[in-house]
């Protein structure tokens, strides 16, 4: 693969050198980012465009210039009202977008297999292979109403809206959801992915460079959905020791009660740290049964003994019970005021378990100690 | 009265569940409803209320039918377009310590509903609007197979509109995103009225949609014209074809999958839930397999318009009318392989991205041998700016980057980081505006002479179509930069002030736009004011080619008084060319369809069917619905569905039509 | 017109001068297929959902616990019947002998009562053993999966009577005929699915 890889690089410099001059000197990160899986993909993007300007540049020239001939008022241009049919055009027509859908397409399966995000990397930079004996850092993701937490289990630490990487060292992020779908995504590092409740994704990257990055929530995921950024902080591996040490002994302890509080909707929550973390919550908070008393997926017998044994779906766990509109009593029923009624002031992070939080409509920013420095990175 | 008494009564619905503290809202209503009672009392002042409901309400006639469907597109835009204004203005404003003037409640609704009317009851009534209008005339017909349904499709999709319009001031709208995905839409996380108005609003429109693409396929395979066989159809009415039997067969699968929805939010299933054995994932997969072929029934009939602006404005036969044919099943039929493409980054393995990236480049290379198809339609040709050949160059121009960025988007690690970012919602934009938009504006320019026997107004045209071009470029070039910038979709508020340049110029896109809509209703006021000049007595004032330009402007309510027959793909022009002579004695009796009020009245018991479902007032739904049964029942019993045009009657009309064109060619 | 240009040679029709005769409803028989295939996706998407969700048990009852293949088989003997009932229904239309059209529909619509009923029956056994559709995923497809099915037996019997009343009225009128043909049609097709039903849904699911 690296003859081909080769051949990506310098049009993708000459490009990524172009494009801020023609843009105003802006900051296209997803085509000058810090890592070296969002660098290919980016490579990717300028290649797909270049095959395709092989017929769209024609093609636009092509219109303005025929409209231009063969405008009624030019007499001097041919004009022969019942000519539809020349099986030479035709052929070109069809074989030349059919060769370049070929080339993209044999890119696309090639470029695909090599990017899967479940596929661990197999270099670190162009030409940097990944030093014998690394393992990769395995950091878990949870996406929760409306904040983000990372769990680092070799280290036994866990954030909350700020993730910090080593450079230069693959990581492997498993990752869930507590509630409804998100997506993860820092544009500077790698390609998105899904957070799904219930269900694991995972995604294998690298950053090369060291500063701070900023990640989202791609994925529209409710009232607090705006505000899920997190500053993506990129050290030096002495950098992340450090800053593993210094986490540790600022203490916080997150079990499964803490997480069960933190679960709760609240939105624009600083950054927080953890020193310790409960084992295997990452696990539970995969199968959904972090709430004590609830019986882990995978485990859980059918009843009715005998039953052949399946594989269980994804997400197997008993429900809550019958709650649809059609069962309530008229007691039971809520009324549903319109948006602007007053829900009741929304209590946000200081009170996550509020039921008013579902309904943020806060429009005051409130201001949060270290927020602004979280802002300004 | 006891409070279970009431609940009983009227579900959820409370006096709370109106705008009342939001002056934004009263005064809007206070807008709509003074508008409301003005236009309700100059009816009535006029008496137009019986002329109405006689003549257009209970029409089975398709051209009315067809003109309805426009002027509820029309309408629709307006609201959508609203919409699209104020995310415009709220992204433009809302940076750092500035929260923008919408909250997240408010700002949620607005993506949301931006996105269901402008794909549900805006692109699909104008798309069916003209295939109904236009496609009878094309093929020769008198009308549709069965007209009793088009008149019911029609009220069906209207009543889908009311209940979206209706959720802005009783309740509100979903928040969810215009898919409505789960499980941010089951009970858990969205417990109030949006979403269930949104099923109800499509459930209601959906039955609208599958019926009129029932109805014309059926017309399409049974009624055309003696001579035209299947390789002499018109390329609009091949479109259409296509177009509804992707509807006929895509449409069920968003029924079946709403009705999942809808039991896991009123019965309390578990298809997609958290718990339980739900998935989600099912959910975001049957949503696409509609979904996609949706992009595909509303970009075909535009194509076929392109075709027909092309090749009559050019003064030249389609070229490759046959390749064409076949580009347009060939994307039929690839619709339904590419669903998986919308969410790459879910997770699948890489052999299955692979597959439906590559699924998707293919259906480029048909799309992609239509444009040349125009292009070499062009060519030798004597082309003449009307605008109708304006909107096609456009689209050409503007088209081609918009099916570049999609194939850009269907390379599945690229679509790894350019997915759900501005750039994705600038590529769509540019697919829907640059494509369907513009086609229909082509397709309103070209046909409305045909409709109403003048021609539209150029010059409000010609601002109209200018701002909508320029605009379009500069509301959407900012997303497609911001897209590369990492910014994604739907967000209402941002950090980064560095980004706000290119807000403030997509806002400034979306103002030019604004006033292309001003234009183009004042294009038609002014056309309507100046009819008398830009009047058209020959029935052909393009010069065109095919069947409807046969018949005088507007076509009398049977289309044709002599069944035409059909030697040539191009016929009128075959016609033309061969000096072929319209019959001016020997009418006949023509039968017809009666017009009937069962729509309305079915339309309306369904409107509040899904009103109380909405709300949990379940007598009202009891009983609306026995209302709906018998309604139905009783619209069996009736047998007397046709009558004859008298031949007197017709002699009387087709003699007026011969005196005008004699006026004419004299 | 201006562009009649050089008639050449002989010149063809180009107007049909005497009416053709259409049968009124010509396409109805080509719509209702259409609606059936439309239909028939509903279907496709639930049995998908099925696929999807027939081992989904959360902890809950399986199809094997639930199954009661003898109730079943009835059952579906009772639809099979009435499609058998409904064709000879069929025939009697054809040889235009009104009052054994009437007393076939009418057979036709009691086993399809009997269905419903032993199917009405099954559900709330179901419900009442705590195994309703909101139980697991699984009883939601297969709730779902049956019920339309149901439903629409339900409105094909609302429909037969319907229709027995307007046959009594008019008689085998081309009207009627159409619509007993539509409902033939579509009462056949419920059989088709119930066939899948019974397959996909009971047999496989008793054996899991």
């Amino acid at each position: 693969m690296t003859p081909f890889r080769r051949a990506l690089r310098p049009t993708a410099l000459i490009a990524t050198l172009a494009a801020p001059l023609i843009l105003g000197g802006c900051d296209l990160v997803v085509m000058n980012p810090s890592g070296d899986v969002a660098r290919q993909q980016a490579d990717l993007i300028l290649w797909s465009v270049f095959l395709m300007l092989l017929i769209i540049v024609p093609v636009m020239i092509l219109t303005v210039v025929f409209a231009i001939k063969y405008r009624a008022s030019n007499t001097e241009s041919e004009y022969a009202p019942d000519w539809d049919h020349s099986t030479r055009i035709e052929l070109v027509i069809w074989s030349a977008p059919l060769l370049i859908i070929i080339a993209l397409g044999a890119l696309t399966w090639l470029t695909t297999h090599q990017l899967d995000p479940y596929r661990p990397l197999d270099r670190i930079a162009p030409g940097k292979p990944i030093p014998a004996g690394q393992e990769p850092l395995e950091i878990q993701v949870v996406s929760l109403d409306w904040k983000w937490l990372f769990i680092y289990p070799e280290q036994g630490v866990a954030t909350v809206n700020e993730l910090v990487l080593p450079a230069d060292r693959q990581v492997r992020f498993r990752l869930t959801s507590s509630s409804v779908m998100n997506t993860f995504y820092v544009p500077a590092l790698a390609g998105m992915i899904y957070t799904m409740p219930g269900m694991e994704t995972k995604l294998h990257a690298v950053m090369n460079r060291v500063g701070t990055f900023e990640g989202v929530s791609a994925n529209y995921s409710g009232a607090g959905f705006s505000d899920m950024r997190f500053p993506t902080l990129s050290v030096d591996a002495a950098g992340f020791d450090q800053w593993v040490a210094k986490t540790k002994a600022a203490g916080g302890a997150l079990d499964a009660t803490q997480y069960l509080t933190l679960e709760k909707p609240s939105e624009k929550v600083p950054a927080m740290h953890f020193g310790t973390v409960q084992a295997g919550l990452f696990d539970r908070i995969v199968q959904m049964c972090v709430k004590p008393g609830t019986a882990c997926g995978h485990g859980m017998m059918h009843h009715g003994a005998g039953a052949q044994e399946v594989a269980p779906a994804v997400n197997n766990r008993p429900g809550e019970g019958a709650d649809g509109a059609l069962m309530k009593s008229p007691d039971e029923m809520k009324t549903s005021p319109h948006l602007t009624h007053p829900h009741g002031a929304p209590a946000g992070h200081s009170e996550p378990g509020a039921d008013s939080n579902r309904n943020m409509t806060r429009m005051d920013a409130p201001a949060y100690p270290g927020r602004a420095a979280a802002g300004e990175a | 009265m006891s409070d279970t008494l009431i609940k009983m009564i009227f579900g959820r619905l409370s006096i709370e569940s109106l705008p009342i503290h939001e002056p934004i809202v009263v005064a809007t209503f206070a807008g709509v409803a003074l508008g409301g009672v003005a236009l309700l009392s100059a009816l009535t002042y006029f008496r137009l209320w019986g002329y109405l409901w006689k003549e257009w309400f209970t029409t089975v006639d398709h051209k009315r039918i067809g003109i309805m469907y426009m002027v509820l597109g029309l309408v629709m835009l307006l609201r959508g377009f609203a919409d699209a204004i104020m995310m415009r203005l709220q992204q433009s404003m809302a940076f750092g310590a500035n929260e923008g003037y919408l909250n997240a409640h408010h700002y949620d609704q607005i993506f949301t509903a931006h996105g269901v009317i402008m794909i549900f009851f805006v692109a699909m009534p104008f798309v069916t609007g003209l295939m109904n209008f236009v496609v009878p005339l094309q093929i020769g017909a008198r009308d549709v197979s069965f007209p009793f349904l088009n008149n019911f499709s029609f009220w069906m999709t209207a009543a889908g509109a009311a209940l979206v319009m209706a959720s802005l001031f009783i309740g509100e709208f979903a928040r969810t995103g215009w898919l409505a995905m789960a499980p941010l839409s089951g009970l858990d996380y969205s417990p109030d009225v949006g979403v269930d108005y949104y099923i109800w609003a499509l459930q209601i429109a959906g039955v609208g949609t599958l019926l009129s693409g029932v109805n014309l396929v059926a017309t399409i395979v049974k009624m055309r014209a003696p001579g035209m066989g299947l390789m002499k159809m018109p390329i609009f009415t091949w479109t259409a074809l296509a177009t509804n039997i992707l509807i006929v067969a895509a449409f069920p699968v968003l029924t079946a999958v709403l009705a999942m929805l809808s039991l896991d939010r009123y019965v309390g299933t578990h298809f997609f839930t958290n718990t339980a054995g739900g998935n989600p994932m099912m959910y975001v997969n049957m949503i696409w397999i509609w979904g996609h072929p949706e992009v595909y029934i509303l970009i075909l009939p535009a194509f076929g318009i392109f075709s027909e602006v092309t090749s009559t404005f050019s003064g030249k036969r389609l070229f490759g009318y046959t390749s064409m044919v076949y580009a347009v099943l060939v994307i039929t039929i690839l619709s339904y392989l590419v669903w998986l493409h919308h969410f790459f980054t879910m997770g699948s393995g890489a052999s299955v991205n692979s597959f439906f990236g590559i699924t998707t480049m293919i259906i480029s290379i048909p799309t992609g041998a239509k444009i040349f198809n125009w292009l070499f339609t062009m060519y030798k040709g004597r082309i003449r700016f009307e605008l109708p050949m304006m909107w096609t160059i456009a689209f050409m121009l503007t088209f081609v980057i918009g099916g570049m960025t999609g194939v850009m988007l269907a390379v599945p690690p690229a679509d790894f980081v350019l997915h759900n970012s501005l750039f994705l919602v600038a590529h769509f934009h540019n697919v829907i505006i640059g494509g369907v938009l513009f086609g229909l504006f082509a397709g309103i320019n070209y046909w409305w002479p045909k409709a109403f026997g003048f021609k539209l107004d150029k010059k409000w045209g010609l601002v109209s179509f200018w701002c909508w071009v320029v605009g379009f470029w500069v509301a959407f070039t900012p997303l497609y930069v911001l897209g590369l910038m990492g910014v994604t979709r739907r967000l209402r508020h941002f950090e980064d002030p560095s980004l706000q340049i290119w807000f403030v110029i997509a806002a400034i896109g979306a103002a030019i736009i604004a006033v292309g809509i001003a234009a183009f209703l004042l294009q038609i006021f002014v056309s309507i004011r100046n009819r008398e000049a830009l009047r058209d007595d020959s029935g052909d004032p393009w010069n065109a080619r095919t069947l409807e330009w046969a018949t005088s402007s507007p076509p009398p309510a049977y289309n044709f008084a002599f069944s035409p027959v059909i030697h040539d793909l191009d016929a009128w022009y075959d016609m033309k060319a061969r000096g072929a002579k319209r019959p001016l004695t020997g009418y006949l009796p023509i039968h017809m369809p009666k017009n009937t009020g069962a729509g309305v009245i079915l339309a309306g018991f369904s409107l509040v069917v899904g009103f109380a479902m909405i709300w949990y007032i379940w007598w009202l739904a009891a009983a609306a619905f026995l209302g709906l049964l018998v309604t139905a029942i009783a619209h069996t019993f009736n047998y007397d569905r046709d009558f004859y045009i008298s031949a007197e009657e017709v002699t009387e009309t087709e003699n007026a039509r011969t005196a005008v064109l004699a006026r004419h060619g004299a | 017109m201006s562009a009649t240009t050089v008639p050449t040679g002989d010149i063809p029709v180009f107007y049909q001068l005497e009416e053709e005769h259409h049968e009124p409803g010509g396409s109805t028989l080509l719509g209702f297929w259409m609606y059936l295939m439309s239909d028939c996706l509903i279907f496709a998407m639930l049995f998908a959902a099925w696929g999807v969700y027939g081992t989904s048990y959360a902890g809950g009852p399986t199809s094997r616990e639930l199954f009661e293949l003898p109730l079943v088989a009835v059952n579906t003997a009772m639809l099979l019947f009435s499609s058998i009932t409904y064709g000879f229904a069929m025939i009697a239309m054809q040889e235009q002998r009104k009052g054994a059209v009437q007393a076939w529909l009418l057979l036709t619509a009691l086993f399809g009562a009997a269905f419903l009923g032993i199917e009405l029956y099954e559900f709330s056994n179901l419900i009442h053993e705590g195994a309703g559709p909101w139980r697991s995923a699984f009883l939601s497809s297969f709730f779902t999966l049956v019920g339309t099915h149901g439903l629409h037996v339900t409105f094909g019997l609302i429909w037969l009577f319907t229709l027995m009343v307007q046959i009594g009225r008019k008689g085998l009128i081309p009207a009627n005929v159409r619509r007993l043909q539509c409902l033939s049609l579509f009462w056949h097709f419920l059989d088709v699915i119930w066939i899948g039903v019974f397959t996909f849904v009971y047999l496989f699911g008793a054996m899991r």
